[in-house]
């Protein structure tokens, strides 16, 4: 988490030392990319933006996880069904309290947020796998009663509800290219949100438990409330993720996903990228939904090529065959993910005609 | 709660608990030896009955490569997966060793997902309904029981077999585990490694042999669900229930991964009974809840160690 800087490199002032950015050209570069996103509907085609979107509010959920799983260290199965029930929050507010979509949506983050607290409980006692069973749980019941229970309000047996569309005054965002300013400024604000955890009292206590909890204890870390703010943290991100997400697809339901499977593909997204880092739920899910889409061209490509009967299979069996392939030789040969690579090459560039 | 139902539900829930039950014996298996928890047993139950089908010869469009007889076909795919399983231990989990707990979790977790893609592409996305059976699904045993439904507890002659079949397989692990060489060995290293190891055991051989006896024991249980069930993708879903059937046990305890596995079927079939349509429905995830209170109450499950830790 430290970052190592050369040697030379000096803060001149008590400001510069407190701030996330400490000098001009990251400035430059911070809103160089920020402008690159956001004028995207402008230069790129829509398909673009339409992952741009995508990669915005898995990111925001890879980045709750980061805080549960990376910083604290409490492996979580459930974070597509706490997105799921984020949708719903905010949904139901919008529909039938006549909240505005912008109130409702950090609504649905706090709700999320206690939600997560129920599910958080467990980890009182146990942790491991344990804690991984018991947000198991959550991944299966919270679907279960959106399908099975208050049918009338939660979709039922149809399995989804229709989502509102934002809209500020009588501009709607309902197309992607003017969605993904919301989805900007929602990844901008969970960003600075997380960066600032990492580095307060409330981030190193979450890694003092990661390393070793009783230790923790012992130094006086309030062990069950510090392992309960992170779950609060982590379903308030996947809530916000979520309600982004049922906005962006005018529905919400377990018809369209929140599966298991999302699930593991976050945690996936985590490793790749880099755990307990702050640029890591940025590569990775950047690089996973980036392989996902290549995936998908491949597999369409290769369905070209191989006799009439595998093409069905193709498509359906490429993306975990991939995704599994690409899971488990980061985990053999570069454990510590994307950020690690890009650790190595800024210090490698630095060095630059001197490293090997 | 339709109290004429009950008996019916019991008998049929701890028959059909008792596959779960199997399943449960193959992770706690590998926990025990190397304190590994399996996520992808589930993908390997279902594996194992996809390759069943494929070496019985049932495929729908009548090309099939290979075309054996029921017996052995299922011998065909137990020796492969014999040999998957310490292929899998081999190639994915022994790199990992010494690594955090979290990441072997999710190396089981990408080698499930790799699985899942591998069936679908080898045997296709369909449920394969024409999984051949030895026994009738449908003829029935009829016991007369005074308070039960129409006086009488039908209980199809498949499960009775099948519940048979698990006892036997039960009845093998324990024996090799009690009365062989290698179980002994087994024994000993999953007790501690270095003094396994000082006794000249071959620790790592250990371990992949009880992959490879996990994948074996995946793959029976796959074969005794899908005869009732068929084969399908949602079996490595509706198998995850053996994850309570664990934790009720005991990590630690083979005979309680049996009697955990019985009192998952027998809770679901019981929930089954119910009047109430919102419970009714809620059989899916009665195991879940079944799973939270274990949690709360006796983390450490029915048999199971506790643990003591130290700084």
């Amino acid at each position: 988490m430290t970052v190592l800087r050369p040697s030379g490199d000096f803060d001149r002032s008590y400001q510069q030392d407190m701030s996330i950015l400490r000098k001009r050209w990251q400035w430059v570069v911070c809103i160089l990319a920020i402008a690159v996103v956001a004028s995207t509907p402008y230069w790129a085609p829509p398909y673009v933006v339409i992952t741009a979107n995508r990669i915005g509010y898995t990111l925001i959920a890879v980045q709750g996880l980061n805080i549960l799983t990376g910083y604290t260290g409490q492996i979580s199965l459930g974070q597509a069904a706490f997105m799921l029930a984020g949708g719903y929050i905010s949904v139901l507010s919008v529909t039938y309290l006549e909240i505005p979509v912008f109130f409702a949506i950090p609504i649905a983050a706090l709700g999320t947020g206690l939600i997560g607290l129920i599910f958080g409980t467990p980890s009182l006692r146990i942790k491991g796998f344990y804690l991984a069973m018991a947000t198991l749980a959550a991944q299966f019941i919270i679907p279960w009663m959106t399908r099975y229970t208050f049918t009338d309000f939660l979709g039922g047996s149809e399995g989804m509800i229709p989502a509102p569309v934002p809209k500020i005054g009588t501009f709607e965002f309902n197309e992607s290219s003017r969605y993904i300013y919301i989805t900007l400024v929602a990844v901008i604000f969970s960003t600075i949100v997380a960066v600032n955890i990492s580095r307060t009292r409330l981030g190193r206590a979450f890694v003092a438990i990661r390393d070793n909890d009783l230790a923790a204890e012992v130094l006086g870390v309030n062990l069950f409330g510090y392992k309960l703010r992170a779950f609060f943290i982590a379903a308030a991100y996947a809530g916000l993720a979520g309600a982004l997400r049922a906005h962006y697809q005018w529905a919400i339901g377990t018809e369209l996903g929140y599966t298991l499977t999302e699930s593991i593909f976050f945690l996936g997204m985590l490793v790749v990228g880099g755990l307990g880092t702050n640029i890591g739920p940025f590569l990775g899910t950047t690089f996973i939904i980036l392989m996902q889409d290549l995936s998908n061209v491949v597999g369409t490509n290769l369905a070209d090529v191989l006799p009439q009967a595998m093409t069905g299979r193709l498509l359906t069996s490429f993306r975990p065959i991939f995704f599994g392939i690409l899971l488990m030789l980061f985990l053999i040969f570069e454990p510590r993910g994307l950020a690690h690579r890009w650790q190595l090459f800024k210090a490698s560039w630095r060095l630059r005609p001197f490293s090997k | 709660m339709n109290w004429v139902l009950v008996p019916q539900a019991i008998v049929t829930g701890i028959l059909s608990g008792g596959v779960i039950g199997l399943i449960a014996l193959g992770v706690v298996l590998i926990y025990k030896s190397s304190e590994i928890f399996n996520f992808s047993q589930g993908h390997l139950v279902m594996f194992g009955a996809f390759l069943t089908w494929w070496f019985a010869g049932a495929n729908e469009h009548g090309d099939e490569i290979v075309n054996l007889p029921l017996g052995f076909a299922v011998v065909a795919a137990l020796v492969t997966t014999f040999l998957l399983g310490y292929l899998i231990e081999r190639l994915a989990l022994r790199p990992m060793t010494g690594q955090p707990l979290l990441s072997i979790v999710l190396m089981t977790l990408g080698l499930a997902q790799f699985v899942e893609g591998l069936v679908s592409i080898a045997f296709g996305i369909q449920p394969k309904s024409n999984f051949p059976a030895p026994i009738s699904r449908i003829e029935t045993f009829k016991i007369p029981f005074p308070y039960a439904f129409k006086e009488t507890i039908y209980v199809t002659q498949l499960l009775v077999a099948v519940f048979i079949v698990v006892i036997l397989s039960t009845i093998v692990v324990a024996i090799i585990f009690r009365f062989t060489r290698s179980g002994l060995a087994m024994r000993a290293s999953s007790e501690d490694h270095e003094l396994a190891r000082s006794v000249g055991i071959n620790v790592p051989r250990m371990f992949g042999l009880s992959w490879a006896i996990a994948g074996v024991i995946a793959t029976a249980g796959g074969i005794l669900l899908a005869m009732n069930f068929g084969a399908s993708l949602t079996l490595s879903t509706v198998v995850l229930v053996v994850f309570p059937a664990i934790l009720l046990g005991g990590l630690e305890s083979l005979p309680g991964a049996i009697i955990g596995g019985i009192a998952v079927g027998l809770v679901q079939e019981l929930v089954k009974t119910s009047t109430i349509p919102e419970i009714k429905n809620a059989y899916t995830i009665a195991p879940y809840i079944l799973l939270l209170i274990v949690l709360f109450i006796r983390p450490e499950g029915l048999f199971g160690r506790k643990r003591i830790e130290r700084i």
